[in-house]
């Protein structure tokens, strides 16, 4: 089967064949991120432009690195360096940008659904980088990949996601992603970050405390608190969450023993992630980071093949 | 309705590449710094049981390899399905080596172009030669096999199938007119 989308805006939008097409793709392409010439000329003469009106390092350079080893050519834009900071819309910095004729735009943006307002608009492909706590959809593929190259398969997997779920769009995507290839999630965070009725969602079950959640689990998946937005407001000490959701060797016991450590990465030491379990045997965080590359190629090899849904 | 005409049975298909391997024998004086590359998905099956002939005529184990020219196909052009994306698997240098690239058939000769391209982007052989099963006619560019088991002239709108059994044995070549 093809894949039949212009746009890649949330993991939600994708049925289980597309997913499996993408992550087939992804581990196809890990073999060329290995080569001593990382390149292979299927975009060549294509233009992706990185749209970031938020601050990143991982998701933009692994964007740039993979639309540069399929030989797209590659141009970054930050919102604080750009017009953006002159006032200029969404809507009118998505035209300029059109007149230049790109193939496809990836962006990130802190409103939720920015993506789909901006996809309705232009005729290019949109790729969604991260949109507010909505999806985080390269995110949520790449974090499918490692779990799948060390289990072999997704479906039955229980997977621990442990933190601030509420404005997480890394765990939106996860579990949109996990559920429809048959893993079962298991939550657990304070309950000023649980969303309330997201077992709704499917395959999802919300835990009482963190040590539920990760009893035999296959996968521990750790979330950033985000310090920089309600971090501060929703708990009343980092201390706290540290002895109460934060994952040590002691928990991380409760899970099975052949079990992975993920992060969406950047880590706080000592908050969510003890140093010693962030770099553990068991923790697969730079493996995620590997395989955002190939994702990330998956992802601009098939927009480019796509076709807008009616 | 297609009609289908056996060109090759198995015992043909085993005859020319038996054949098949002793020119290659023959051309490079041996199986010293040769390797074998199938272009995915039918050339890889070939590729082995080219490996398996050489083997039992020289008593040495030719390392055979994969590639897959999804990413070097020359008609990715915007809104069109995309083939799934094969996996290239070179589990051995390529640099300076005499590599036997392997395809069950030539046709228009971009798909070799393209394998061409994805080998050298893994460094530089000493040379590269092609075997194929069946070589059909109506080249788009100028590439001449090597070794063939069998010229078959047809037209563009006949078709040529080499199937494969469970375990990857070629069984035989179609004509389907």
């Amino acid at each position: 089967m093809g894949f039949r989308h212009k746009d890649i805006i949330a993991l939600k939008d994708l049925n289980k064949e597309e997913i499996q097409l993408l992550l087939d793709t992804a581990d196809s392409l890990s073999e060329i991120n290995r080569r001593d010439i990382k390149k292979v000329p299927t975009l060549r003469g294509k233009t992706v432009i990185n749209l970031f009106y938020e601050a990143s390092t991982r998701t933009r350079t692994s964007f740039e690195i993979a639309a540069k080893r399929l030989s797209a050519d590659a141009v970054n834009i930050t919102a604080s360096t750009s017009s953006v900071t002159k006032g200029e819309t969404l809507s009118d910095t998505a035209n300029n940008l059109l007149a230049m004729k790109p193939d496809i735009i990836v962006m990130r943006h802190s409103i939720s659904g920015a993506h789909e307002y901006l996809a309705k608009r232009v005729s290019c492909s949109v790729i969604n980088a991260g949109d507010g706590a909505h999806e985080h959809p390269s995110q949520g593929l790449l974090d499918m990949l490692t779990m799948r190259q060390k289990f072999g398969k997704l479906e039955g997997l229980k997977v621990a996601i442990v933190g601030d779920i509420t404005h997480s769009r890394v765990a939106r995507s996860d579990i949109y992603g996990l559920t429809t290839m048959g893993a079962h999630v298991f939550l657990a965070g304070p309950p000023t970050m649980m969303p309330i009725g997201i077992e709704r969602l499917g395959n999802v079950t919300v835990c009482k405390d963190m040590r539920e959640a990760v009893d035999q689990a296959d996968v521990v998946m750790m979330l950033r608190i985000q310090l920089e937005r309600q971090g501060k407001t929703l708990l009343p000490s980092m201390r706290e969450y540290a002895r109460y959701f934060g994952l040590n060797p002691a928990v991380l016991a409760l899970a099975k023993k052949d079990a992975i450590v993920m992060h969406p990465g950047p880590i706080n030491r000592g908050v969510e992630l003890s140093s010693f379990v962030a770099d553990c045997d068991q923790s697969h965080i730079l493996k995620q980071v590997e395989n955002g590359v190939a994702v990330r190629m998956a992802m601009l090899y098939h927009v480019c093949g796509g076709e807008p849904v009616e | 309705m297609a009609e289908n005409t056996v060109i090759l049975d198995g015992t043909g298909v085993k005859r020319a590449l038996t054949r098949i391997a002793h020119e290659v024998l023959e051309k490079n004086k041996g199986v010293e710094g040769l390797v074998l590359v199938g272009i995915r998905t039918g050339g890889v099956f070939l590729a082995q049981e080219l490996g398996d002939r050489l083997n039992e005529i020289e008593g040495v184990e030719v390392p055979v390899g994969a590639v897959d020219i999804t990413m070097y196909r020359d008609d990715i052009k915007g809104h069109h399905e995309h083939l799934p994306v094969g996996k290239t698997e070179l589990p051995f240098s390529v640099e300076g080596k005499r590599v036997v690239l392997v395809d069950d058939v030539l046709f228009t000769g971009r798909t070799i172009r393209a394998a061409m391209d994805a080998i050298i982007d893994q460094g530089r052989p000493s040379c590269i030669q092609l075997a194929v099963l069946v070589d059909r006619g109506h080249r788009d560019l100028p590439i001449r096999a090597d070794f063939v088991g069998r010229n078959v002239p047809t037209s563009r709108s006949e078709n040529i199938m080499v199937a494969f059994d469970a375990d990857n044995k070629p069984t035989e070549v179609i004509l389907q007119k």
